[in-house]
């Protein structure tokens, strides 16, 4: 419900700010302010250094957000968009601990002379304040520091629980805006936590922000959860629950925690995977032995069986546009990846390059697969869709489970240590130089990237 | 080929091991020094023998198929089927599921961590299917037996190693009391 009332804020604020050109704000007395604050590392910055000082407020007050007072709140959210920002090769944002303070003033007339000297090439001032309900208004302005001109300018204004969303869209709107390419900050991660001995791992369905924030625990470990995946309206998770001891396909709906079983057959069900469009959901299910990817409507209904093969098939993920579904098989022998239409007709193998070829997933752009190459080790790597370009991303003992940011920029796996057995999760983006992992609480594995949030 | 040892032949090993240990253990105990020392404690006299052995378990249990038929089958890498070790221990397990026909039984299937983790759970219904399938070949009702897949998630010995794996690409056949 907030979320729909977000939704047309955002919307409401997105036409704003089409609508409006450059400048509403008056070219406020051009003195120099005097900048107070600490003293900046300018060593940082390189190419297109990004500066995102601390946002302002008009008056320091108290809110309800997890974050303090408005003041306090306003360099959390520029904490927060330096470190999305930082992580993807593409910029070099220096954060408000290397910057001074900005008068709350200067949001709408920056200081262009002084951020020039300091080396920046782009500017991020916004602004904080919090209406008579607790209502946050939170104002995001990009400049070009040598143009002296105004890039993008976006005001959100959200219940304080969800002030970090304010903070992803900011950078969504630097990143998208600097970029050319489309946003995928405000977006969120389901995955599995897992704790406990390699023999007797706990395994837990659990949520998180894109940077690992709100972070929650949806079921209790006391059946093992394996291999969610957000609907496209993160209303629901699709994942395998060993619940009574047999391992079927649930859909959990998050608004009301519960969940239902999504077909009711004798057989274990597993693989599940969302259509783009949410009307469908994929699995495998198991049979005398062999394993066969189906489809059915996600509202429930009648099963349709898509691969009819000896061997295993298993997985899939349709192209953007939900004609076609990539998939693995092991009909020719070995581990490899398959292509057919979304009917099951018109299946052929793609993967020629010698090794193994698991875990396919189409990127949201269309243009790539990524997947899991078995060849001793195991690596995430891509290729076209035709099976061609195949190139490594990572060099690791077993890295697995490849899932595409919205954007298609950036791929995100679990890792897993050998001996200890321990799982962590990767992002790497697809130049393959830019490898980070991701923090969660306790090991974690089987990320599935939901979409960008409306 | 006829490669992986059998449950009983690590049984052996295991007893082996630990008659080394304790044998190791006794030879490292420190000599004894002869001058008298001071009022050194008396030895504490061995503890009295444990109360007598209870029977074995109940004939017809899940603790006598535990104890007196090997459980478990293994497989080589990638593979699922049944070779001549592997039938003579289904043959004892059907033995025993013939000789007790009001016992079900669940065939647990799994596969080492050198995979990806959804095609290991088909790969260990497929293992489990396979030993299923002999059992009922050898007159055990397909009813009375049912399969279930950890695929990776639930490795018997945790070390990454090829002799590790070897003992995790197992098919596990567990009775229900």
């Amino acid at each position: 419900m907030t979320l729909r009332k977000l939704a047309l804020t955002l919307a409401a604020s997105t036409l704003a700010l089409c609508g409006q050109a450059v400048a509403q704000t008056q070219p406020a007395a051009a003195q120099p302010e005097v900048l107070t604050g600490s003293v900046s590392d300018d060593s940082a910055w390189q190419s297109l250094g990004v500066a995102i000082p601390a946002f302002a407020t008009n008056a320091d007050l108290p809110t309800q957000s997890s974050a303090g007072s408005t003041a306090q709140l306003g360099r959390a959210v520029a904490e927060i968009i330096t470190g999305d920002l930082k992580n993807n090769g593409l910029f070099k944002p220096t954060g408000p601990d290397k910057l001074p303070t900005v008068p709350y003033i200067q949001i709408t007339a920056p200081d262009f002379g002084t951020w020039a000297g300091r080396g920046a090439d782009m500017l991020v001032h916004g602004s904080v304040s919090v209406g008579e309900n607790g209502t946050l208004t939170i104002g995001c302005f990009l400049y070009d520091v040598s143009l002296h001109q105004q890039l993008a300018k976006a005001v959100w204004q959200l219940p304080p629980a969800e002030w970090r969303r304010a903070a992803h869209k900011c950078a969504d709107t630097i990143y998208a805006r600097l970029s050319g390419e489309s946003p995928f900050f405000d977006s969120r991660i389901a995955y599995i936590a897992e704790t406990g001995p390699k023999q007797f791992r706990m395994k837990r369905l659990a949520i998180m922000d894109s940077d690992g924030a709100n972070h929650r625990f949806i079921t209790t470990g006391q059946a093992m959860a394996l291999t969610p995946r957000f609907s496209p309206d993160y209303r629901k998770i699709v994942y395998l629950s060993y619940l009574n001891g047999r391992p079927r396909i649930f859909v959990y709906d998050v608004e009301s925690a519960t969940q239902k079983l999504i077909a009711e057959t004798g057989n274990p069900t597993f693989a599940p995977r969302w259509s783009p469009d949410g009307k469908w959901i994929l699995y495998s299910m198991a049979s005398a032995g062999n394993t066969n990817i189906y489809r059915i409507p996600s509202t429930g209904g009648h099963a349709q069986q898509l691969t009819n093969t000896p061997g295993i098939n298993v997985g899939g993920s349709y192209s953007p546009d939900g004609s076609r579904i990539v998939f693995e098989s092991d009909r020719g022998g070995s581990q490899q990846i398959y292509v057919m239409k979304a009917d099951g007709t018109e299946q052929r193998r793609i993967s020629f390059f010698g090794g193994r070829a698991a875990t396919p997933e189409w990127s949201p752009r269309g243009d790539q697969i990524a997947f899991t190459h078995i060849a001793g080790n195991l690596r995430i790597g891509v290729m076209n869709v035709d099976g061609s370009g195949m190139r490594h991303l990572t060099d690791s003992w077993q890295d697995e489970a490849p899932t595409w940011a919205p954007n298609g920029r950036i791929i995100q796996f679990f890792r897993t240590e050998k001996g200890s057995g321990k799982t962590s999760i990767w992002q790497v983006d697809l130049t393959g130089r830019n490898e980070r992992r991701l923090p969660t609480p306790v090991d974690g594995s089987d990320p599935s990237w939901g979409p960008i949030r409306q | 080929m006829p490669s992986m040892p059998s449950t009983r032949t690590l049984g052996t090993l295991l007893l082996t091991t630990t008659a080394a240990l304790s044998l190791a253990a006794c030879a490292k105990k420190p000599p004894v020094v002869l001058p008298p020392p001071p009022p050194a404690p008396v030895e504490t006299p061995a503890p009295p023998p444990p109360p007598p052995a209870p029977t074995g378990p109940v004939p017809g249990s899940s603790a006598d198929f535990n104890a007196n038929v090997p459980t478990t089958v293994l497989f080589d890498l990638d593979k699922f089927n049944i070779d001549a070790a592997d039938q003579d221990i289904l043959k004892a397990q059907a033995a025993w599921l013939l000789k007790y026909p009001a016992k079900a039984a669940t065939i647990e299937g799994h596969a080492d961590e050198r995979g990806t983790r959804e095609y290991n759970l088909a790969l260990g219904e497929r293992r489990a299917t396979a030993a299923k399938n002999y059992l009922v070949s050898l007159g055990v009702a397909a009813s009375r037996l049912s399969t279930v897949s950890y695929g990776k998630e639930r490795p018997v010995d945790p070390a990454s190693t090829e002799e590790a794996w070897a003992k995790n690409r197992r098919a596990v056949t567990v009775t229900i009391d």
